[in-house]
């Protein structure tokens, strides 16, 4: 047994923290709050504005341009008629709208972190156990917190989702940054690269189709995330799947499970080619 | 990875002020050059390290401390070719590199054309690779994501040339080092005979009276090797650019050559034409360097008195 006299608890530290940050920086947060509804919003209205068919289009095309290969993108636009059969399109609709913010705000967030992890060791040696903590966390841990922060429904759920999703696209930001060759790099400093035009001309370039790997791991980790999120009030598939379980019915659970399962398969495929589209030609 | 930002170095200010710009007769000119690496992390070496030979050699004994460049001087003269030759190891890599301050000097002048390169600040360095020096790599150090002709016309891109410019000349240049039609290319599609023609073109169209060349053929085959030391020549005719060319292979040096410096160790032990070297090395290593070359003449002149005797 671990001796009791030697137990100490930061529990009380952390809940007076968050408690002071309830009450003196409530503006703040309300700010932040404000901030990313109005953003989710806008995109969840223009989701739901599109017409069911031309979502299943436009992301057919997508399809073409990502893999090349028409028939590959016809099959991936289809893939999500099944969800408009099972009556889920408004839900999925409203669960791609989180997902969407959440990887937007990521890649603000994720791609200049990662290039300051790259350019300075400091940075990573520090923000590196910050990561695995953000990704190892239980997700219910910061839930709640984040709930009385910024409220019940989407935006915690973005916020959430944010947590979990940032890392990866962190990671493979600066580790696609170390990758590039250091030939590379000298030549363009000798022909008088400055060190921002060797970061857009030459490293961010290189790095591209790891960045876009991260892209696609942050989408996968915001899709995951969602259903939990639903635990806080989020909207969508993941509110659906949470009905499901609660009244036990299997065959809904299983419609909504199923898609959010080709939610993923459609977003996975086409940010998978999308990042071999940019590695640079081998022939 | 102890990757140099030479850009973001800065050299003290008393270093600035000891630095005097020497005549300008001479295109390079360097005088008592030291690289010092550190082997410890973190263990900067002071400038003044160089001055003093007893804390020097020590270190070194302590393998805390490895003297790439040991207190080089040599001058080259404008249209010069000027060959640095040497086993691997030997320095003239990192000597290549400090001149244009990929690699920061721990001490020493350098002026090329003139211009105080150790005094420079970052933007004078950045304008100065930009306008009067161009490199040729060994191992190319081409952006796998451009077309041969973006990869031809990256440097004017750097200097900040229109967009219908860079491509003018870009194309111009590739016909004349023979990659004519191969513009939209990707450098992975080509051999590396050609990657380093695009490697030529790319630093020709910058230019710039002097040019680096780093070992630019050492990792072609025998064949292509002698293709781009012929068109290295036959550029060279009306270019009459300075050429500082680092090579370890001695029958490159005698070909491409005006005059010659062996190195051993991070020092100079020899500078003089390919013919005098041969003729009268100056000390084992560099006897041992041009062997072959002494036999190869010998066998020639016994050849040519049996035939004028016979």
């Amino acid at each position: 047994m671990f001796p009791k006299a030697l137990e100490y608890h930061v529990a009380p530290a952390v809940n007076s923290f968050i408690d002071w940050l309830v009450v003196e920086h409530a503006v703040f947060f309300d700010a932040v709050s404000m901030g990313i509804l109005s953003l989710l919003l806008k995109v969840n209205r223009f989701l739901i504005w599109l017409p069911w068919w031309s979502v299943l289009l436009a992301v057919a095309l997508l399809g073409v341009y990502a893999t090349r290969r028409p028939l590959a993108g016809i099959f991936l636009g289809l893939l999500l008629f099944p969800i408009g059969m099972f009556g889920l399109w408004p839900m999925a609709m409203e669960t791609l709208s989180v997902v969407i913010t959440a990887v937007f705000l990521a890649l603000i967030l994720g791609v200049p972190v990662g290039v300051l992890m790259a350019e300075r060791r400091g940075a990573s040696l520090v923000l590196r156990p910050l990561l695995d903590a953000m990704q190892t966390m239980p997700s219910f841990v910061y839930l709640i917190p984040a709930m009385m922060l910024f409220g019940l429904g989407k935006v915690p759920a973005v916020l959430a989702t944010l947590i979990y999703a940032l890392p990866p696209v962190i990671r493979l930001t600066e580790l696609g940054l170390r990758q590039v060759p250091q030939a590379v790099e000298e030549a363009a400093l000798a022909y008088g690269a400055t060190r921002w035009q060797l970061l857009r001309e030459v490293r961010i370039p290189l790095a591209m189709p790891s960045i876009l790997a991260g892209v696609n791991q942050t989408t996968m980790m915001a899709l995951a995330m969602v259903v939990v999120a639903s635990m806080i009030g989020a909207r969508g598939l993941g509110q659906e799947v949470l009905l499901a379980i609660n009244r036990i019915d299997v065959g809904r659970g299983f419609e909504a499970g199923s898609s959010v399962v080709l939610l993923a398969i459609v977003i996975d495929r086409i940010t998978q080619n999308l990042a071999r589209r940019w590695e640079p030609p081998t022939r | 990875m102890a990757f140099h930002y030479a850009l973001s170095a800065d050299l003290g200010p008393e270093r600035r002020e000891a630095a005097h710009a020497p005549p300008l007769s001479s295109a390079i000119e360097v005088r008592g050059l030291w690289k010092v690496y550190s082997r410890q992390k973190g263990d900067a070496l002071s400038p003044g390290i160089v001055e003093n030979p007893e804390a020097l050699e020590v270190l070194e004994k302590d393998r805390r401390a490895v003297v790439a460049v040991r207190d080089v001087a040599f001058s080259v003269e404008p249209g010069e070719t000027f060959i640095v030759m040497g086993l691997s190891g030997s320095g003239k890599s990192t000597l290549i590199r400090c001149l244009m301050r990929l690699v920061e000097p721990t001490a020493g002048n350098i002026a090329v054309n003139g211009r105080n390169v150790t005094a420079m600040t970052s933007q004078e360095l950045v304008r100065f690779r930009r306008t009067e020096v161009a490199m040729v790599f060994q191992h190319y150090g081409l952006l796998p994501h451009r077309t041969v002709l973006e990869n031809a016309s990256f440097g004017l891109k750097l200097r900040g040339e229109e967009a219908a410019a860079r491509t003018g000349k870009a194309k111009e240049i590739l016909s004349r080092v023979g990659l004519e039609g191969w513009g939209r290319s990707y450098p992975a599609s080509l051999s590396g005979g050609m990657r380093q023609r695009v490697g030529i073109a790319r630093a020709l169209v910058m230019d710039s009276p002097i040019l680096f060349m780093d070992e630019p053929f050492s990792g072609l085959d025998p064949l292509i090797r002698r293709e781009l030391q012929d068109e290295l020549i036959r550029l060279q005719r009306t270019l009459r650019k300075t050429i500082f060319f680092v090579t370890h292979d001695l029958s490159e040096a005698l070909r491409l050559g005006d005059r010659m410096a062996v190195m051993r160790k991070g020092s100079i032990v020899q500078v003089g034409s390919p013919d005098d070297i041969i003729a009268d090395p100056a000390d084992d290593y560099v006897a041992r360097f041009v062997q072959d070359e002494r036999e190869q003449v010998a066998r020639a002149e016994r050849r040519m008195a049996e035939r004028r005797a016979g």
